[in-house]
């Protein structure tokens, strides 16, 4: 379980990183915790590894009025110890306390779970729970693109060759916002088998809720005022989202999404 | 014995000192083991669980670097036949060369500087196979459009037993069910992998063999034969292991491969397992189904057994345990602690294109006590009896001890009752009945106990029947002391996360006096050591401890010679203790003893007795059918019914394990083997589909219980000294590994008996839950 040959290049910005990352088979390296086991599987086999870990201007988190945008290379850990600002009440650093294990969020970085685009990562459905933008850099120039548009399936995302994810635009929330995010793992530390996020904002006029871990990109239900108001059951919920799955499987997204919503309402549930 | 008032003889609960080397990241290991020109090996491994060998090819320009078969001249395929009547053999050939059997089957043997390169090198070689259908169900292993895994064979079964006695007795019961259960096959998960480094010493002309083994003599017998050289060219020494649970008890195709390729080519050669080639090519254990019927009186007295068990053995016979060892094992444990008048029990070990299996700590144990204990239950609720009080029964009473049962175990001594009892009323009913209160309605509480025997230590007369390559007899230890009074200890059996450097040296400690603390124990190596079948079955406190026992009786006897000597006394007035000799008020230290007989010899008589401060000496106890140790498990549940999680609230052990030479690496060992009997009970898991291909190839795939999946355990001992043993202590390493499924199933399935629900398959997931759950509704 070695990997094959590869070049390794790190770079100081992340203007280097896109010079690099013209070349064909470039890839980026953030905290490696997922490509890490692909390339030792051989499942990756880039001829040219872009390491972004210790690259400046991805790393910093830029506070600007009722945005906070997150750098690429900001890590679970960052976020989790509070060394970078919440841009909600709290609600992204508890989440980044349950992703994984410690050793894997103290490299584990938020752009390079949301270039995985792993179904069941947290950051692919809470920042799509939150209606972030990802900033997009590339040959091409910079764009940016919400969630949904970003995350195409399991795995797959709308970024094109030699791009880079630079970070995350994440909207302030404050304490009159309510929030649930509730996830089933099999042991601690494990991905999800299934999640939901429910957000509340009468602030903005916000309602959004996912379900997560669904084997493919995540689902924003879409008309949360049903779910909200009682009109439909979580399992009516989930049996619209995924009407091809057993009952035993959807019992569990139903299970998740009533957690979320229990814990948006201050119910104690977990 | 005492050291100022720190207690480090039989019974005292000391650190183990072995830790501070493995805590401190200062051990070695395999892969420590560096030499100058040594080359790595990869294994190219066969994609495919069955298929017809066309080719294996070897990448031009590395042809050199490239092994295959042909290439190990005179070497001959690793054999573990059982003399059982009916045995069918197979050859684990070193490399596949005309078949491969199962995902992971090695090929081929690339050798280059680094792994890496190996690994470059293994993908270049071209495989030519045709493939054929696999058996990866056992259920199927036996129809008739079944493909046979070895031609020559007449079906895919390496052995059938029948045990029959006075079943027909069964008939007048008043109730009968019947239950097809099964559980998982599992991939031994040790921290360390396998892992081998071979070279050829031209100084001594001896092949020099570091593994991570359990049985390094065994090993050493079994290249021997695979190699045709003679045992006193081979030496096999087992650094630092990091875990063995049984993984490490066998001879391995690598070993005889590195072994040869070190000899013909004058060169080290490591290979060492990575966590791939672990989960996917060697998971190897604990697969069974059960046909199962249990026959009791309304009374509550359980009548007789019929069970219809197989295992899955997987493609070879494996050495030195055989195909056999566990299906067979499960018609002579399966009635345990219980007593019964009639009893049948039909045992097959099928072939399969699985991983050949291996005995996991508990070995069949695990999977017949949650057979036996989920019928118990079963059992209970039909004829409406507490399931404990319908298991104190049935069990046999500590007065009919020592008690021979219907399988003709002989159980040694113990209280069994007593055991359930203390863990039934451990059991906090109070405190559940207020947390079902206030719990959802869809969470919901259950409790389930087990109840198990634990033979271990069982010598000759247990083994010989079996016909396998390695029949445990006498065990020998050698003591010697130091001449600066320190001593040292030589056993055949491997430590490798038992505690045995302790564990003997206060063995040592209480028969000669010396501080534990300054014995140093030297076990495993060929070379050092005396001949041992090595550790496995709960035997090195029995065995080992027995010998090194009988040893430092030998050699107290020998320096109470010397010493009384030096005091002008007689022997039978020398006290040994506390590191010293001493007769009323006089003393000597055991350094200066050891001096003046080591350095300064013209102060003792002419006619002093010659033979010195070392021996060797042999140990069998009293009676070789083994110790039983045995325990109760009381496990508390909660079953999400919504998601299918199951919390473990409370945990309760009650376990005797006879006299604990050390307590506190008892506790561990149950605390470990408990943890591992969660992993059974509830995660751990290898999938195949239907073409024998595994499915969980990581560890995120193939889980295995972390720390915050283990609960706080609360241990109870009780100490019923065995008759047969040197201190009265019995094999104790595997129970814990042993009840955990059956006692984690019945709480399940206590929790959720209001919907009808019983979960028989291992493990018992949340998806299986939901399952069953949905299914229930179904048909309701
Ligand atoms: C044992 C274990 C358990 C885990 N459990 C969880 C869990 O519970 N929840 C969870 O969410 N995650 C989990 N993870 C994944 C973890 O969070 C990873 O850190 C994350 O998915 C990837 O981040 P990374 O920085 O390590 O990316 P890397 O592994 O370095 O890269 C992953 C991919 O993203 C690309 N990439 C990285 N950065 C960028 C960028 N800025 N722009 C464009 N492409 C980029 C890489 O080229 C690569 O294709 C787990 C991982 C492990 C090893």
């Amino acid at each position: 379980m070695k990997p094959a040959p590869f070049a390794y290049q790190a770079v100081p910005s992340a203007k280097d990183a896109r010079a690099y990352l013209a070349s064909p088979d470039a890839k980026a390296i953030a905290g490696g915790q997922s490509l890490g086991p692909m390339l030792n599987l051989r499942l990756a086999r880039p001829a040219l590894l872009v390491d972004i870990a210790r690259t400046r201007d991805l790393r910093g988190v830029l506070e600007d009025g009722d945005v906070v945008t997150y750098g690429a290379a900001v890590t679970h850990a960052d976020i989790e110890d509070g060394r970078v600002p919440d841009a909600t009440p709290g609600w992204l650093r508890n989440a980044a306390r349950h992703i994984a294990y410690r050793a894997v969020r103290n490299r584990g970085t938020i752009g390079g779970s949301l270039a995985h685009a792993d179904p069941a990562a947290d950051w692919v459905n809470i920042m799509t729970a939150l209606g972030a933008m990802v900033l997009i850099s590339g040959p091409h120039g910079d764009r940016s693109i919400s969630m949904e548009q970003f995350i195409l399936g399991p795995y797959a995302t709308a970024l094109a060759a030699g791009e880079l994810i630079s970070g995350v635009r994440v909207l302030r929330r404050s304490a009159k916002a309510q929030w649930g995010y509730a996830k089933f793992c099999r042991k601690e530390g494990d991905f999800a088998q299934a999640s939901a996020a429910v957000l509340i904002d009468p602030e903005r006029g916000e309602q959004r809720i996912v379900l997560g871990a669904i084997e493919r990109a995540p689902a924003c239900i879409p008309d949360p005022e049903a779910f909200l108001s009682g009109r439909l059951s979580a399992d009516d919920v989930v049996a619209q989202i995924l009407p091809e799955r057993d009952e035993a499987s959807r019992a569990l997204h139903a299970a998740m999404l009533e957690q979320a919503h229990a814990m948006a309402f201050g119910g104690a549930v977990k | 014995m005492h050291d100022g008032n720190v207690r480090r003889g039989v019974g005292a609960s000391m650190l183990r000192l072995e830790d501070d080397r493995l805590l401190r990241g200062k051990a070695r290991f395999v892969a420590d083991i560096k030499m100058p020109g040594m080359l790595e090996v990869a294994f190219v491994r066969s994609p495919v669980a069955h298929a017809r060998v066309r080719g294996v090819g070897k990448p031009a320009g590395h042809e050199d670097k490239v092994i295959v078969s042909a290439d190990l001249k005179g070497v001959s395929g690793i054999r573990a036949d059982s003399g059982l009547t009916g045995f069918k053999s197979s050859i684990e050939p070193i490399l596949a060369f005309d078949k491969v059997r199962f995902v992971g089957e090695p090929l081929a043997a690339c050798l280059a500087q680094t792994r890496a390169e190996a690994e470059d090198i293994a993908e270049l070689v071209g495989l030519d196979l045709d493939t054929l259908p696999a058996i990866s169900e056992m259920t199927k292993a036996c129809d008739t459009d079944a493909p046979l895994i070895h031609e020559s064979w007449s079906e895919n079964v390496f052995l059938e037993t029948l045990v029959d006695t006075n079943f027909a007795a069964a008939d007048k019961a008043d109730v009968r069910i019947s239950r097809t259960l099964r559980t998982a096959r599992q991939s031994m998960a040790p921290i360390e992998g396998r892992g081998v480094v071979a070279y050829w010493d031209a100084h001594v002309e001896q092949l020099v063999v570091y593994s991570s083994t359990q049985m390094p003599h065994i090993v050493r017998n079994g290249l021997a034969e695979c190699l045709g050289i003679p045992q006193g060219m081979i030496r096999v020494i087992p650094p630092d292991v990091g875990g063995g649970f049984g993984y490490k008890g066998v001879l391995l195709r690598e070993e005889v491969c590195l072994a040869y390729l070190a000899m013909q080519l004058r060169r080290p050669m490591r290979w060492v397992e990575d966590r791939r080639e672990q989960l996917t090519g060697n998971a190897n254990c604990r697969e069974h189904h059960y046909e199962i019927t249990g026959y009791a009186n309304r009374d509550g007295t359980l009548v007789g057994i019929d069970c219809d068990a197989i295992v899955d053995s997987g493609a070879y016979s494996l050495y030195p345990f055989s195909a056999c060892l566990e299906a067979a094992q499960v018609a002579s444990i399966l009635p345990g602690p219980y007593k019964l008048e009639a009893y049948r029990c039909r045992t097959r070990s099928i072939a399969s294109n699985k991983p050949p299996i291996l005995p996991f700590r508990g070995v069949a144990r695990t999977g017949v006590c949650f057979a036996i204990e989920i019928m118990m239950d079963a059992l209970a609720r039909e004829i409406g009896m507490d399931p404990v009080a319908f298991r104190l029964k049935n069990l046999v009473q500590p007065t009919e001890m020592p008690f021979t049962n219907i399988t003709n175990k002989y159980f040694d001594s113990g209280d069994y009752p007593e055991a359930l009892g203390r863990a039934a009323a451990a059991v906090d009913m109070q405190s559940l009945q207020a947390r079902r209160q206030l719990s959802t309605p869809n969470k919901k509480i259950g409790i389930g106990f087990a109840i198990y025997c634990e033979q271990g230590a069982h010598g000759t007369s247990v083994y010989h029947g079996w016909g396998i390559p390695m029949v445990p007899g006498f065990e020998q230890a050698n003591a010697r002391f130091t001449p600066d009074g320190g001593l040292e200890l030589r056993v055949g059996v491997q430590s490798h996360g038992q505690g045995l450097e302790t564990t003997l040296a206060q063995v040592a400690c209480e028969i000669l006096g010396i501080d534990a603390r300054k014995v140093k124990l030297v076990h495993g190596d060929t070379a050092l050591t005396p001949y041992s079948t090595g550790t496995w079955g709960s035997r090195c406190m029995v065995m080992a401890g027995g010998a090194v026992a009988a040893a430092c009786d030998t050699l107290a006897g020998r320096m109470k010679s010397i010493a009384a000597h030096l005091l002008q006394t007689d022997p039978s007035e020398i006290i040994l203790a506390d590191d010293k000799a001493s007769s009323g008020s006089r003393e000597i230290s055991i350094a200066e003893i050891a001096k003046v007989w080591y350095r300064r010899p013209q102060d003792l008589p002419a006619n002093m007795d010659p033979a010195g401060l070392e021996v060797t000496q042999g140990y069998k106890p009293k009676k070789d059918t083994g110790t039983f140790s045995y325990g109760a498990h009381a496990a508390v549940v909660e079953v999400d019914t919504k998601t299918g999680a199951v919390e473990i609230l409370d945990y309760i052990i009650v376990e005797d394990g006879g006299v604990l030479i050390n307590p506190m690496v008892v506790d561990g060992q149950i605390y470990g083997g408990a943890a591992q009997g969660i992993g059974t009970a509830l995660y751990e898991e290898m999938p195949y589909d239907v073409d024998g291909q595994p499915l969980a190839s990581t560890p995120a795939d193939y889980r295995i219980p972390g720390s915050v999946e283990v609960p706080r355990i609360r241990l109870d001992h009780m100490e019923t000294p065995s008759p047969l043993t040197r201190f009265g202590q019995k094999g104790l390493g595997e129970g814990g590994a042993i009840a955990p499924p059956a006692a984690i199933a019945n709480a399940v399935n206590d929790a959720l008996a209001e919907y009808a629900v019983e979960m028989l398959e291992l493990p018992i997931t949340p998806t299986r839950i939901r399952e069953s759950l949905s299914r229930a509704r179904a048909s309701s």
